[in-house]
C-alpha cells in the first residue's frame, strides 16, 4: 500500500495541535491554510486557557468541577463525555505548552500565575499577558515548523479548501481527500488523504462585523455541510459582552479585564453628562454586581451580554445615551495593568485614543464565537454513573478521578469524526464541547485538546485494518469533484464580464446585507416573527446571489472570487442558524427567545442537528436527545438576586452590535 | 519621508489630528498597483468617504465594493492581505505615506484629518509582490527554520511541567515572543535586500526579526539545547555580522521589541561561541 497521508485543513490551534500529534506518530501530514498558519485567527485570543491547578485544587477545585462548570455554563447542551475528558486533560495540556516554551505569566516564586474568568469562583485561567492565543499559537507553529523541517509536515499556505472529496452514500459515505485552490495562481486540484481533519474555526463574518478575523466566514464548514456532513446546534452563537464598536471590526476587550477586577457600570442618572471620574461611587450603577452578588462582573457571557443589552436598549441608560457601558479598570495600579493586560490596553488605546488605565473603557456586546459546528460522534469512556449526578459542590469528593479514558475512550477511531467516515472536526468548527454557551478561556483548551487527544484517533482510523487505503480510489472520483469546482470558478469569473452595474449583484453588498440582517434578528434577543422575517430576507439574498457578479475577472490572485464563493456558503449556513433558532422554542444559554423566555427541558433538552437537502437546497432540522448525560440538568441562575426577569420588559429589535 | 521623519510623526501629532479630523469628509487613496509578478506597476486614485474610526482596511473594503477611480474608470478591486484587524497577526503590513506599518491600525483620522487629504499606499519593498499590496513573506518563515526557532521537546507525552521561571525572565521572553513576523523591521533595514530567488535566502542577511528569535530561544532552559546550531547559523554568511547597526529596525517595530538589544546580545554570544570553538579546535 502506498504511504497514507492525513490532510489537515486549518492551521489555528486545533489544526496545528493535530498536525504535531499526527506527524509525531509517524504519519505524514498535508496542512492547508488560507493564511500562513502563524497568522491564523487563534492569534487574536487574549485572556487565557483554563485548567485545574494545584492552588485551586487545595482550595476545593478539581478537574471534575471544571467539567461540571462547563456543562452548567453551556446550559446542558454540550456532549458531556468529551467535556469530562477535556477537563481531565487540561492540566497536562498546560504542562505541555509550558514545556514548549509558552511564556506564561509567573508568580514571584516562579510558578505559573492564574487569573479569574467568567463562570468560575476559582482562579483556574493560565495566561500569557493579554495575548495568550498568540503565544500558544506561536508555540505550536514552532513545533510544526520543526516537523516541517524534518519533512513530516507539508504546508500549503495561501491554499483554500473548496470541497471534501467523498465516495459512497449514506452511512457508507467516506471522505478520501479534498479539492483545494492556490489563492495566487488560482490552480484547482485534488489531494488524496486517508483522513481529513477540518480545523477551520468560526463563522463570525456571517454577522458582518464581529470580533473575528476577516477569513472567519464558516465557508469551509458550509461546504462539508453541503456534501452531507451534519451541523450541530447552528443557532448557538455567542455574543461577547465587551467589545469596542468599530468601522470594520468589533474589537474584543477580553473577559480577563473583568477577571482582573474590571467593573461594569453606568451612571445611575439617565443622560448624566459628567466625566466618569466626576461621578461619585454612590451615583454609579454597578448593575452586574448588584444583580449577581456571588459572581458579580464575572457572570458568564450570555448573561452579561443580556444585562448590558437590557441596560442600554430597554432601560435607555447607556453612557452618553448611546449603546455603550463603562468597563472600568482605573482603580487598579497602572503598572499591574500593563503587566497583566498590556495587549488589550494597547488595542484600546490604539483604536480609541484613550488610555484605559486612566479612563474607563466604553464597550458594547459583539458576535464572538460559534458554539455550533460540524456534528461529531465519539466512543464514551469507562465512567458510567448509575444515574446522572446532581450539581457538584466545591470541596466535596469527586465521583471520578482525572485519569485519561473516563470521559472518552482514548484513540477510538470515531472520536470527533463527523457522520462522514474519515472526516473529522476539531476546534471551533466542532459543536461538541460548549453547548449553548461557552465559558471564557475554554475554547483554546478545546482546540488543543482536540488536536492532541483526538489526533490519535485519526492515526488509529487510518491504521485500522478495516479502513481501505485511498490509493485504491479511482482517479475519476477526484476528477469529478475538481471539475465541479472548476466549473463553479469559471462561472464566477465569467460573471465579471457581465458588468451590468446592478449593485444588487455585488457580493460585498450581499454579504453586508446578510450581516446586518443576522445581527438584527439572531443575536441577543430573538423572536419567532423576527426570525421568520430574516428567513425571507436570506431567501431573497440567495435569489440575488444566483446572479452574483464579480468585480474582478483576473486569472491571478482573485480575492473577490474567494469572497464571493464564501458568500454563497455563508447564506446557506445562515439559513440553518435561523431555522434552528426558530424551531427551538425556548431560551437556553446564548439562545434567548423573548417569546419563549424559559428553558424547556421537556421539549428541547436536545441537540439540534441540521442536514442539508441538496434537492430542495435547504436545511432540515431535527432535535436529537443529548447523548448520555453524566450530570442532571439543573436551573441555571448564577445566584441572581432580582427575580424580576429582564424579559419582563419589551426588548427592542435593534442590532446588538451595529 | 525618511524613517527618521516618519518616526517624528509621533503619537502627539496623530492625537492632534484625530481631534481636528472633520466628520464626514472624503479622502483620496493613491495606490500603487501591479497585476502580478513581472507585470508593470501603475498608480490609481480613489475617493473614499470616511466615518469616525475608519482605518485603511475599512477604506480598502469600501473600494472593493465600489472599484471606480477618481477619473471615473471602473477597475478591479485592490488586492491586499489582512487577518486579525487588531495589529496582532502581522498580515496587513504595507507602506503608508512612505512608512512601513500595519494598515489595520492606521486610522484615517490620524493620517488624513482634512477633506481631500491623500494617503499613499504601496506594497512592502523588500518582498516579491504577489498582486497590488499583497506580498510574499515566505522568506521570513524560512529564516525561522534556518535558526531553528523552536524548543526541542521530547514529544507531546505527559512529562510534567516545563522549567520554572522568574517573572523577570518571563517578561523578557514575552516581549521577544510577541514578534508577529510582520516584516516592518526588514523593510526598513538598509542591509536587508530583496531576494526573489529562494536559493539566495539562506546566505542573504537574515534581518533583525530572526536574530531576535535566536535570543528568545537561547534564553529558554530547553531551547538552549540548540544554542550552538543557532549561533553557527548566525556566524555564517548573512548572519548577525551583516547588520550595519543603522537601528531603523527598532524604530519601526510595532511591538516595541528591543531589536538592537537582541542584535547586540546575539553578537556577543556569537563571538564567545567562535572563541570557544577556536580553542576547542573544532
Ligand atoms: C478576539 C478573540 C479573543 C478570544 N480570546 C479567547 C481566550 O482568551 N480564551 C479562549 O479560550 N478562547 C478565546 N477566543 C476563542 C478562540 O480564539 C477561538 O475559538 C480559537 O482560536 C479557534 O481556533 P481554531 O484552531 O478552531 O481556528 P482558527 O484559529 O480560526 O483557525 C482556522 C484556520 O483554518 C483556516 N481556514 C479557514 N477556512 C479555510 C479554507 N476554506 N481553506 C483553507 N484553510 C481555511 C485558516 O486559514 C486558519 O488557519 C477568542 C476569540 C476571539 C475572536
Ligand atoms: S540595526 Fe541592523 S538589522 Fe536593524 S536596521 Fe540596522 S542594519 Fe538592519
Ligand atoms: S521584530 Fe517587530 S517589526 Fe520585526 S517582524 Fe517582528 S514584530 Fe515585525
Ligand atoms: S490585520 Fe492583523 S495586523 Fe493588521
Amino acid at each position: 500500500m502506498a504511504e497514507q497521508r492525513v490532510i489537515v485543513v486549518g492551521g489555528g490551534l486545533a489544526g496545528l495541535a493535530a498536525s504535531v500529534r499526527i506527524a509525531e506518530s509517524g504519519v505524514p501530514v498535508d496542512l492547508f491554510s488560507m493564511v500562513p498558519v502563524k497568522r491564523s485567527h487563534s492569534v487574536c485570543a487574549q485572556g487565557g486557557i483554563n485548567a485545574c491547578n494545584e492552588v485551586a485544587r487545595q482550595q476545593g477545585y478539581s478537574e471534575y468541577e471544571h467539567f461540571d462548570e462547563t456543562v452548567y455554563g453551556g446550559d446542558f447542551l454540550a456532549d458531556q463525555h468529551p467535556v469530562l475528558e477535556m477537563a481531565n486533560w487540561a492540566p497536562k495540556i498546560i504542562d505541555l505548552l509550558d514545556r514548549m516554551g509558552v511564556p506564561f505569566n509567573r508568580t514571584a516564586e516562579g510558578f505559573r500565575d492564574l487569573r479569574l474568568f467568567g463562570g468560575s469562583l476559582f482562579k483556574r485561567t493560565h495566561f500569557s499577558g493579554a495575548t495568550t492565543g498568540q503565544q500558544l499559537l506561536y508555540a505550536l507553529d514552532e513545533q510544526t515548523r520543526r516537523y516541517e523541517s524534518e519533512g513530516k509536515v507539508r504546508k500549503y499556505e495561501f491554499w483554500e479548501f473548496l470541497w471534501p472529496v467523498t465516495e459512497g452514500e449514506g452511512d457508507e459515505k467516506r471522505c478520501v481527500g479534498i479539492v483545494a485552490q492556490d489563492m495566487r495562481t488560482m490552480q484547482i486540484r485534488a489531494f488524496r488523504g486517508a483522513a481529513v481533519v477540518m480545523a477551520t474555526g468560526g463563522n463570525g463574518l456571517i454577522f458582518g462585523k464581529s470580533t473575528n478575523s476577516v477569513i472567519c466566514t464558516g465557508g469551509a464548514a458550509a461546504r462539508c455541510y453541503q456534501e452531507g456532513a451534519w451541523y450541530g446546534n447552528p443557532e448557538m452563537i455567542q455574543v461577547h459582552p465587551t467589545a469596542i464598536p468599530g468601522a470594520d471590526k468589533l474589537r474584543l476587550m477580553s473577559e480577563s479585564a473583568r477577571g482582573e477586577g474590571g467593573r461594569v457600570w453606568v451612571p445611575r442618572k439617565k443622560g448624566d453628562t459628567r466625566r466618569p471620574a466626576d461621578i461619585p461611587e454612590s451615583e454609579r450603577y454597578y448593575f452586574l454586581e448588584e444583580r449577581y452578588p456571588a459572581y458579580g462582573n464575572i457572570v458568564p457571557r450570555d448573561i452579561a451580554t443580556r444585562e448590558i443589552f437590557d441596560i442600554c436598549v430597554n432601560e435607555g441608560m447607556g453612557v452618553d445615551g448611546q449603546n455603550q457601558v463603562y468597563l472600568d479598570l482605573t482603580h487598579r495600579d497602572p503598572d499591574y495593568l500593563t503587566r497583566k493586560l498590556g495587549g488589550i490596553m494597547e488595542i484600546y488605546e490604539k483604536f480609541v485614543g484613550e488610555d484605559p488605565r486612566f479612563t474607563p473603557m466604553k464597550i458594547f456586546p459583539a458576535v464572538h464565537y460559534s458554539m455550533g459546528g460540524l456534528w461529531t460522534t465519539y466512543t464514551a469512556g469507562d465512567y458510567e454513573p448509575s444515574e446522572p449526578r446532581p450539581g457538584h459542590k466545591s470541596g466535596s469528593s469527586v465521583p471520578v478521578d482525572a485519569q485519561p479514558g473516563h470521559g472518552m475512550t482514548i484513540g477510538a477511531p470515531n472520536n470527533m469524526m463527523s457522520n462522514i467516515k474519515g472526516l473529522y472536526a476539531f476546534g471551533e468548527v466542532n459543536f461538541a464541547y460548549h453547548g449553548a454557551n461557552r465559558l471564557g478561556a475554554n475554547a483554546l483548551l478545546s482546540c488543543i485538546f482536540d488536536g492532541l487527544c483526538n489526533g490519535v484517533s485519526v492515526v488509529n482510523y487510518i491504521r485500522d485494518a478495516d479502513t481501505p487505503g485511498v490509493d485504491a480510489v479511482d482517479q475519476g472520483v477526484y476528477d469529478r469533484f475538481v471539475k465541479r469546482e472548476q466549473d463553479k470558478h469559471d462561472r464566477l469569473v465569467a460573471s465579471a464580464s457581465n458588468d451590468s452595474g446592478d449593485e444588487s449583484r455585488n457580493p460585498y453588498l450581499i454579504a453586508k446585507e446578510l450581516g446586518d440582517e443576522m445581527t438584527a434578528a439572531s443575536t441577543v434577543v430573538k423572536t419567532g416573527a423576527r426570525l421568520e422575517q430574516a428567513l425571507r430576507k436570506v431567501a431573497e439574498l440567495r435569489e440575488r446571489y444566483q446572479k452574483v457578479e464579480l468585480g474582478d475577472n483576473a486569472g491571478w490572485t482573485n480575492q473577490s472570487l474567494s469572497f464571493a464563493r464564501a458568500t454563497g456558503d455563508m447564506l446557506i449556513l445562515a439559513e440553518a442558524m435561523l431555522k434552528a433558532g426558530l424551531l427551538r422554542e425556548e431560551s437556553r444559554g446564548a439562545h434567548y427567545r423573548k417569546d419563549f423566555p424559559e428553558r424547556n427541558d421537556e421539549r428541547f433538552y436536545k441537540t439540534s442537528i441540521a442536514r442539508y437537502n441538496p434537492d430542495t437546497r435547504s436545511s432540515e432540522i431535527e432535535f436529537a436527545p443529548v447523548r448520555g448525560p453524566l450530570v442532571k440538568p439543573r436551573a441555571r441562575t448564577y445566584g441572581k438576586t432580582d427575580s424580576k426577569k429582564t424579559d419582563a420588559k419589551p426588548a427592542a429589535q435593534t442590532a446588538a452590535a451595529s | 519621508m525618511s524613517v527618521a521623519q516618519a518616526h517624528a510623526f509621533d503619537a502627539e501629532t496623530r492625537l492632534a489630528n484625530r481631534k481636528r479630523a472633520k466628520a464626514g469628509r472624503t479622502v483620496i487613496f493613491k495606490i500603487k498597483r501591479c497585476d502580478g509578478p513581472g507585470k508593470p506597476d501603475r498608480w490609481e486614485s480613489f475617493k473614499v468617504p470616511t466615518e469616525p474610526g475608519s482605518n485603511v482596511i475599512s477604506c480598502l473594503k469600501w473600494i472593493a465594493a465600489h472599484p471606480v477611480t477618481t477619473d471615473g474608470q471602473r477597475t478591479s478591486p485592490v488586492v491586499w492581505d489582512s487577518g486579525c484587524l487588531e495589529e496582532v497577526c502581522g498580515a496587513c503590513t504595507m507602506v503608508i505615506n512612505g512608512r512601513v506599518r500595519q494598515s489595520c491600525s492606521c486610522l484615517i483620522d490620524e493620517y488624513a484629518p482634512e477633506e481631500g487629504d491623500t494617503l499613499t499606499l504601496e506594497p512592502m519593498s523588500k518582498f516579491p509582490v504577489i498582486r497590488d499590496l499583497w506580498v510574499d513573506r515566505e522568506r521570513m518563515f524560512q529564516a525561522l527554520r534556518r535558526v531553528k526557532a523552536w524548543v526541542p521537546i521530547d514529544g507531546t507525552y505527559n512529562l510534567g511541567p516545563g522549567p520554572k521561571e522568574s517573572p523577570e525572565q518571563q517578561q523578557t521572553r514575552y516581549a521577544l515572543s510577541e514578534c508577529m513576523s510582520c516584516g516592518c523591521c526588514l523593510d526598513a533595514c538598509p542591509q536587508y535586500l530583496k531576494e526573489e530567488d529562494p536559493k539566495d535566502w539562506d546566505t542573504a542577511f537574515i534581518g533583525a526579526a530572526a536574530i531576535s528569535q535566536v535570543r528568545l530561544f537561547n534564553e529558554h532552559e530547553t531551547g538552549k539545547r540548540l544554542k550552538a546550531d543557532r549561533l553557527e547559523a548566525m556566524m555564517g554568511p548573512g548572519g548577525v555580522s551583516d547588520c550595519g547597526n543603522a537601528q531603523n529596525c527598532v524604530k519601526v517595530c510595532p511591538k516595541g521589541i528591543p531589536l538592537t538589544e537582541s542584535i547586540a546580545a546575539v553578537g556577543r554570544s556569537t563571538t564567545i561561541h567562535a572563541f570557544t570553538r577556536f580553542f576547542r579546535g573544532k
